[in-house]
Parts: structure tokens; sequence; C-alpha cells
């Protein structure tokens, strides 16, 4: 081919304003498929990242157990025989600190309660815990203590509050030593939670926290929601995990019926999820960018067609077919480009726009989105029009210059 | 004289439905260098077709094309649109200049084709610009230029090149009688300083000005006059 790169791209230019409208449809199509692919996989990569943001503020080393048994772990006679399995009691927990692999345990209850002080009134997150819960959570105290040490089957009528559980209750007042109301129960606050963030989906700024034993009496239950514990070392996870577990199957009559999950194995979890999210609506984008091909397809057919006399003309110049093939398949690999650039930018935007709207969530496109994207983009332009220019190249001068 | 120009028992035949039509029936033609030749007869008799096959945009159904010594007949795609962007110009009667370009880029194509530097071209195409009175056009596009003014950009475009061989089909069909004499005017200048000239025509009148002349009929070539090969 004796024709020159930058000819082509210029010629292609020109034919591109020489059907403005034609053009700005292609790049339209474009760039909304390159826009959407880049916006997308950045909303499922910023969830991903929040999600682990999200499980960091859980504290490192941490290991949940959880009453019954998953499925996946395997065969499990209680399930069989029909029965449900056996609640995880305080001594469960008190049991779990016996080993110098571990640095320290929480049982945890959840439920909601009215909480109430003077005729306010608000429904509230509480958790039961214990003095350790601070530590594992990673919380921090702003006012007052946290839970006190000591025996944890001793209820006692003393709880933390989350501060908009305490701006609420108790406005600009000092809430420490004050008596309020969970439920039927009276406690007096000893501490307010400085702490912001979530965890587990929970605002800890919306909870109060109070002891185990007086959540089981509260909520009425022996049981516990989770015992949390916390490794002395990452390197100590897997030994405490089994610790964990053969420590529970003889306190529980040899019945293995409990779940451990580690943090790593959560977070794992949920970045293949969101991960696989990521991927899906990335494909689900790209579908646009071959509904784009198919246009530009379409819109080049017909360009091909008004064009017939200026092929016949460049032919009869000294065109021959790869020189035809090359021109018009430039003009889509330069319409596709532009549009792409076109959409890096309005996707860029866009992401942009979110992270401001929504600070929590990074929503930045991967670098292999966006390299994908683009990439699919140009194969797409010049797969799409190969057809319209192989007609092109295949049209007989003679007939193209009469019209025919 | 060595003619630049050769054919051998060309024909070339249509398939229309289930009939052929032969639209060149065993030509035998030889055309000497720097010749002008008009080609003539009536409408669907062939002139065309063989102007086209001269020029190698089509191919004959049969027989043998010379070409400066070399048989071209069977060359491919690739080697038939080099010789055409060098040794052919190419005149039509709808001037078939691209629209959306100007006169001057009109006339650059074929050295673009050619992969000249674009340097070597913009001085080339103000030159012919130059010769053919059409400078001050140079940034026109088409549809502002008169149609003479419109053939005069289509001769620079087909000259450009400097080719040996020089066809023009019907070059005055759609101009009235005073711009048609001044392109045959151009077109004889052109053939005067050397160039091979061939004019398909169903003008007699100017069809007599050729040195040479054929009348074709039904794909044959009837009469001859003024031969000189
Ligand atoms: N592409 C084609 N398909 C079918 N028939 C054709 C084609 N081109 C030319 N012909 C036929 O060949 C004959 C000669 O055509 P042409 O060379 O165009 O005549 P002229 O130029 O002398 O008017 C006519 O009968 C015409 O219909
Ligand atoms: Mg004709």
């Amino acid at each position: 081919m004796r024709l020159r790169a930058g000819d082509v791209l210029h010629f292609a230019w020109g034919a591109l304003h020489g059907y403005p409208s034609r053009a700005l449809l292609m790049l339209l199509a474009m760039s909304i498929g390159v826009a959407s692919v880049v916006m997308l996989t950045a909303l499922g990569e910023g969830a991903r990242l929040y999600v682990q943001g999200e499980f960091a503020s859980l504290g490192s080393n941490l290991l949940i157990v959880i009453p019954g048994r998953s499925e996946t772990a395997g065969f499990n006679p209680s399930t069989l025989m029909g029965e449900t399995p056996r609640d995880l009691t305080l001594e469960d927990a008190a049991a779990l600190r016996r080993s110098h692999l571990v640095r320290r345990v929480s049982p945890l209850n959840i439920g909601s309660a009215e909480i109430s002080r003077q005729g306010r009134v608000r429904d509230t997150v509480i958790m039961g815990g214990t003095a350790e819960l601070l530590q594992i959570r990673h919380w921090r105290i702003a006012q007052g203590r946290f839970l006190p040490a000591g025996r944890w089957n001793r209820a006692r009528p003393v709880a933390v509050i989350g501060r908009h559980v305490k701006e609420e209750l108790f406005g600009a007042e000092p809430a420490v030593g004050q008596w309020l109301r969970i439920g039927d129960r009276r406690f007096r606050v000893i501490g307010v939670l400085e702490s912001e963030g979530r965890s587990i989906g929970v605002d800890v700024q919306d909870v109060a926290i109070i002891p185990a034993a007086s959540a089981q009496q509260l909520f009425n239950t022996r049981s516990l929601f989770r015992i949390l514990v916390e490794s002395r070392s990452r390197a100590a996870i897997a030994p405490t995990r089994k610790f964990i577990v053969d420590t529970l199957q003889t306190r529980h009559q040899g019945v293995k019926d409990v779940t451990v999950i580690t943090q790593d194995a959560v977070l794992a979890t949920f970045d293949r999820i969101l991960g696989a999210l990521t991927y899906a609506v990335g494909g689900i984008a790209a579908i646009s960018l071959m509904v784009a091909g198919i246009l530009i397809m379409n819109v080049m057919l017909v360009a091909v067609s008004q064009r017939t006399a200026e092929i016949g003309l460049l032919k009869a110049l000294g065109a021959d077919r790869r020189e035809i093939l090359g021109l018009f398949v430039g003009e889509a690999l330069l319409l596709s480009s532009l549009g792409a650039m076109a959409g890096l930018l309005l996707g860029e935007a866009g992401a942009l726009i979110l992270r401001q709207s929504f600070p929590e969530l990074p929503a930045h496109a991967p670098l292999w989105a966006v390299l994908a994207s683009l990439t699919v983009a140009l194969v797409t332009g010049v797969l799409f029009s190969l057809l319209p220019a192989r007609r092109a190249a295949n049209l007989d001068p003679v007939a193209a210059l009469s019209g025919r | 004289m060595k003619p630049v120009i050769e054919l051998r028992q060309v024909h070339r035949d249509f398939q229309v439905g289930d009939q052929v039509v032969h639209a060149l029936d065993d030509v035998n033609l030889k055309i000497a260098t720097g010749d002008y030749l008009s080609i003539m007869g009536p409408s669907g008799s062939g002139k065309s077709t063989l102007l086209n096959l001269i020029g190698l945009l089509d191919r004959a159904s049969s027989g043998q094309y010379i070409l400066d010594g070399r048989d071209v007949t069977s060359l491919s795609d690739g080697e038939q649109a080099v010789i055409r962007n060098r040794s052919i110009g190419f005149v039509f009667q709808a001037f078939h200049l691209v629209p959306r370009l100007t006169a001057a880029e009109n006339v650059e194509l074929p050295l673009m084709l050619a992969g000249m530097p674009l340097h070597e071209r913009r001085s080339r195409v103000a030159k012919s610009l130059e010769a053919l009175h059409l400078a001050d056009r140079a940034q026109h596009k088409p549809d502002q230029l008169s149609g003479g003014q419109r053939q005069r950009v289509a001769i620079a475009r087909a000259t450009i090149m400097e080719p040996a061989v020089l066809l023009a089909d019907e070059p005055t069909g759609n101009l009235d009688h005073r711009s048609g004499m001044d392109v045959v005017e151009i077109l004889e200048t052109l053939n005067a300083r050397g160039i091979t000239l061939i004019v398909v025509t169903h003008d007699a009148e100017l069809g007599r000005r050729a040195r040479r002349r054929l009348h074709m009929l039904d794909g044959r070539i009837h009469v001859e006059q003024g031969a000189t090969v």
C-alpha cells in the first residue's frame, strides 16, 4: 500500500466532516458505550473498596464464631437428625479464653429495644458484650469509660452509648452518670463512644452497649449471637480456629455445630462477589459497545452506498482494493478512537460526580476496565467496518462511476 | 513507431439476464505514442467499454492488451491500480470531483494515492492549477465552480501524474459550447506536448478534430480514418 497513514487519517477526517450528523451519531454511540463501561466498573470497584474498608474497621486477626454449621463445611449429623444447632453460651465464650493463642474474647448479643429518658424515646440497636469488645472492635471512648472488666455472667445496669443516641437523649447535657431506660430496665450511662464509621452494617453512633449478661436478661435468652475472638497474631489465626472448633466440639458433646469465619474469608467472599459484579456490569456495558459497533456498520454501509462514485473515482485514480479498504477502516478507526476518548472523559467525569456525591464510595474505574473498553471500542470499530469497507473495496469501478 | 497501446482480438461480453451482450466484439487496435484519437458511434456501440478497458478499469473477456510493450491483460488488481495511477489519466463527462474536497485537494488525490510527500504534492498541485488558469480557484469547492472550471480541475487531476495516456469520455457532454471548446483546446495542447489523447464523443464536429477517427457500431470498429500505425 502506497497510501500514507497520515493521509488516510486526513482523508477520513475530511470524510467525517463531510457528513457531520452521521459522524456525530457514531461518536455518540461509541462514547456512550465506553462511558458506561468506565462508570459502571467504577461503581463496582468503589463498592468493593467500600466493603474492604468496612471490614478493615472490624479489626484484624478477628475470628467470628457463629452457632450452626455452614453447609459448605461438610456433613453434619445434627441437621440429618433434624436437630437445631446447640446455642452458644457465655460459658462457651469463657472457655475460649483458655489458650495462649487467644488474646481477647467477647461474646456478642444483638437486639433492638426502645431507649427512653425523660419522655424522649428512640429505637436503638442494643449490643451485649464485655470489656474486651472495645479493643476487638477498635472503638474509642469519648467520655467516661467502657464496660467494666469482671465476671461475664454478672448482669450490671450500665450502658455505653453511641454519639447519636447521646445527642438525641441528652442533647448538650452530660450523659455520663445519668440514668436511662432500655426496654423496662434502668441503666446508668458510663461512657459515650467516640468512634464513627460502621461495622457490619450498624453505625456505632446509633448503638447502646450493655454487659452481655444484661443483654441476655433484656432479650430473655441464654444464647449468644456471636463470639468474637482475637488471636495473638495473623499467623495464629489458623491454629486459633482449630482450637475454637475443638473446644466447642468437646463442650457440645462431640458435635461440630459451630462455624468459625475469619475476616479474611469473609472479605475474600465479598471481594469475589463484588469483583464478579464489576466484571458483570462491565460486560453488560460492553454489550453497548457491540451495539455501537453494529450501528457503525450500518452507518458505514450507508456511507459506502452514498459515496459509490467517490470510490469508483479513487479506483480510477489508482487506488487498489487494499487502499480503499484502508481508507474506510481508517475512517471507522478514527471515529471509534474519538468516540472512545470522548467516552473515557464522560465516564471519568461521571465517576468523579459519583465520588463527590458519595464520598464514602471510592468510585475509580479500574485500569483493566479502562483499557478493555478502549480496546473493545477500537476492535469493534475495525471489525464492524470491515464488511462495509470490503463492500467498497470490491465495487466495480466502471459501475461505481456510472452510479450503478 | 512503437504503439503505446495494442489490443488484439479483444472481446468484452456482458451477461444481461439470459442474454449475452457483446459490448466489444473482436476489437483490434494499435495506438501510437502521442496520437490523437477520437472514438465515435451511436449510443450503446461500445465506446465507453473500449475506453474503460484501455484505462484498466475493466477487463477483457478474451483477447490481449499490451500497454507500453507490456502485456497487462492479466495483471493483479494492485498492479493495474499502479498503472492507472502512473500512466493513465481519466476525464469524465460528469467531472467526478469529490464534493467535500477543494479544487486543490481534488487535484492532489492521485499524488496522495502515489504516496508522494506532502510538500512535493503542494507545489505540483499549485503549478498544475496555475497552468490551467485555476490558481485563484484552488481553495474553492466544486459547487463553487462553473462547469468549465470543474472540467479543468478534472484535467489537472488527470494530468498531475504526467501520464502517457489521457482518456476522455464525452468530456464536453455536460458543458456549453464555449467551455466545451476551452476544454478541447486544453486537451489538444496537452496532446501537442506529447500525451496520447483518446476522446470518446458523439459530437461529429469534435470527433473530426482528431488526427485519427474510429467509428464504432455494435461493438466493432466499423470505419477507421487517418490511421498512422
Ligand atoms: N456493466 C454492464 N452490464 C451489462 N451491459 C453493459 C454493461 N456496460 C455496458 N453494457 C452494454 O454494452 C454495450 C456498450 O455500452 P457502452 O460501451 O456504454 O456504449 P457507449 O459508450 O458507446 O454508449 C451496451 O449495449 C450496454 O448496454
Ligand atoms: Mg458511453
